[in-house]
């Protein structure tokens, strides 16, 4: 395994019954990479994605991120780890107001001493100032600040959405990963997506792990491409080698 | 002037109990709104409450200690680490193996769970009542001529102290770190650990914030009753969850609620018609709130999640 992989998946499979979903996938994502999973609907790219984050514990197979084997670990130390993800339909605390969303994402960065937290000690308060400060660098960016007080079920859609990648962003991740983050965006929106993303790649340095069926967007982010079919890797590459690649267009609209 | 004043008593007598009715609902309410189970050992955590609040009264009493508030405090804080000890170890052994299986196992489990922890208390402490001394006899009398109220001494007790811990707890909830972090997984359990969340913490913590509570009701309830028998636990933890169901399950300004309603009805109804009619009003009540409105009073209509 080279030394700058960020993200290796190995013979990963997952079995629901009889239904073999996720039939030995293998990827690998590099730091500072785009990478886009792509299939048609029920190839178990978002099965993928579950195992991969510790939603699902998957049948057999190896998840391997900054070296270490994550297959076995709760969802909680995954993310602890730096791998962070949203799902395909809205999971914001939609009772929480957008800012609580996002100080409950850092609970691993703020103060666990309850004692520190009663005396309200100096460093208790540093930190606290630190995760608020960067709950508000946050909001800022993806132009939600005004609405921090509102509850977060109350936000219009692509609101909704925004906030979803501002508060996997303050948990500090090496690895964000998206299941659709463009659906039911509308085309502006998505071009926001398309440009935020590119803003994430290139000023944090973030590594993504992207499911999606705009292929346009796919196409113009991705450095490179995985394909899926019927839960078997299919094919991958650059986005230009998918694109002519005779597999995944027959995958796609079938056999002439 | 009478009849005011019977109805002020009533209404005393009804907050007293409703108050501690809120106390034991909330550990109801709180582990539905996590993990949308009914805990019904939670009845009997109250009850092991109620016993070692009566051992450390009488232990330290034989000691010569006879200072009330000393006795109070030490009754109130051993129970209540006692009975945590037994909620942590309740959610451990019984519920978290059967956590991600069928509802109905689970609430087997706890069924289970409850006959277990009665029979337990019952071999380490007997069948038989057993009394606890009252330790703040005595109390105010306002009244006209005829009917004179009675407020005691013990019932100011429970209303201070049944306020404080909900404040204390709604403190915690609204502006704690974990308080935040036990709303996120009572809305979402799954993403609040895709976030980093901890959420059998969570939820070890939720058990063991309901038994201490249960605790504090168990000690006000004891000394207000003056008997505890290992059966005590079975009758509290239903009207308890009735407080829960009436207010609202997973709700905790609910069940505060619900617990005051159901205390103040069972304590009218004792009043103007029987004392033996005050169970049937207050199952009454968890009818027909579940036929005409199953999300309780302030708790808002389940959407069927797929």
């Amino acid at each position: 395994m080279a030394e700058s992989e960020l993200l290796s998946v190995r013979d990963l499979s997952m079995r629901f019954g009889g239904l073999l979903a996720v039939d030995q996938v293998n990827m690998d994502v590099r730091s500072g990479e785009v990478v886009s999973l792509i299939g048609p609907n029920g190839a178990g790219k978002t099965t993928v994605f579950n195992c991969i984050s510790g939603f699902y514990r998957p049948t057999s197979g190896e998840v391997v991120f900054k070296g270490r084997p994550m297959q076995r670990l709760p969802g909680f130390k995954i993310a602890r780890a730096g791998m962070v993800r949203t799902f395909q339909n809205v999971r914001l605390f939609k009772e929480m107001t957008v800012i609580e969303n996002l100080l409950v994402a850092q609970h691993m960065q703020t103060e666990r001493n309850l004692l520190k937290g009663l005396l309200l000690t100096k460093g208790y308060r540093r930190r606290e100032q630190e995760v608020m400060e960067r709950a508000a660098h946050w909001l800022e960016r993806v132009g939600l600040i005004d609405f921090a007080n509102r509850e977060a079920g109350n936000l219009a859609y692509g609101q909704q959405r925004r906030l979803e990648i501002a508060r996997c962003m303050v948990t500090q991740p090496r690895l964000l990963m998206l299941d659709e983050p463009a659906a039911g965006l509308n085309p502006n929106e998505t071009r926001d997506l398309n440009q935020m993303i590119v803003r994430l790649k290139q000023e944090e340095g973030i590594t993504v792990l992207l499911i999606e069926h705009d292929m346009s967007l796919v196409m113009d982010i991705s450095d490179r491409i995985y394909v899926v079919n019927q839960g078997k890797p299919l094919a991958d590459g650059t986005p230009q080698e998918i694109r002519c690649n005779p597999e995944v267009i027959k995958a796609y609209l079938g056999e002439e | 002037m009478d009849e005011l004043l019977y109805f002020l008593q009533q209404t005393i007598n009804g907050l007293t109990i409703g108050s501690t009715y809120a106390l034991i609902a909330i550990g109801y309410t709180m582990v539905y709104g996590i993990i949308g189970m009914i805990n019904f050992a939670h009845g009997e955590i109250y009850m092991i409450g109620t016993y070692i609040a009566f051992i450390v009264i009488t232990g330290l009493a034989m000691m010569g200690i006879d200072n009330t508030l000393f006795l109070i405090v030490a009754a109130l804080l051993v129970s209540m680490i006692v009975a945590s000890a037994h909620g942590f170890a309740v959610e451990r052994v019984a519920y978290r193996p059967v956590r991600g299986s069928k509802r109905l196992i689970a609430l087997i489990s706890a069924i289970g769970m409850s006959i277990f922890l009665q029979n337990y208390m019952r071999l380490a402490q007997g069948s038989r009542d057993k009394a606890i001394p009252n330790l703040l006899p005595g109390g105010w009398e306002f009244g006209g001529k005829g009917f004179v109220v009675n407020l005691s001494y013990m019932q100011v007790i429970i209303f201070v102290v049944t306020l404080l811990s909900m404040g204390a707890l709604a403190l915690f909830i609204s502006r704690s770190r974990l308080g935040r972090a036990c709303r996120a997984c009572s809305q979402d359990r799954g993403m609040a650990n895709l976030l980093g969340i901890n959420t059998d913490l969570v939820i070890s913590m939720t058990f063991v914030i309901g038994a201490a509570l249960a605790a504090v009701a168990g000690l006000l309830l004891g000394m207000y009753y003056g008997v505890v028998n290992p059966y005590i636990g079975f009758l509290a933890g239903l009207k308890a969850f009735t407080a829960a169901v009436l207010g609202g399950i997973g709700s905790i300004p609910g069940a505060m609620l619900g617990g005051l309603i159901l205390g103040i009805a069972e304590a009218l109804t004792g009043g103007y018609l029987s004392s033996e009619y005050k169970d049937v009003v207050a199952f009454g009540l968890l009818i027909l709130i579940l036929l005409f409105r199953p999300w309780g009073i302030l708790g808002k209509p389940e959407v069927e999640k797929i």
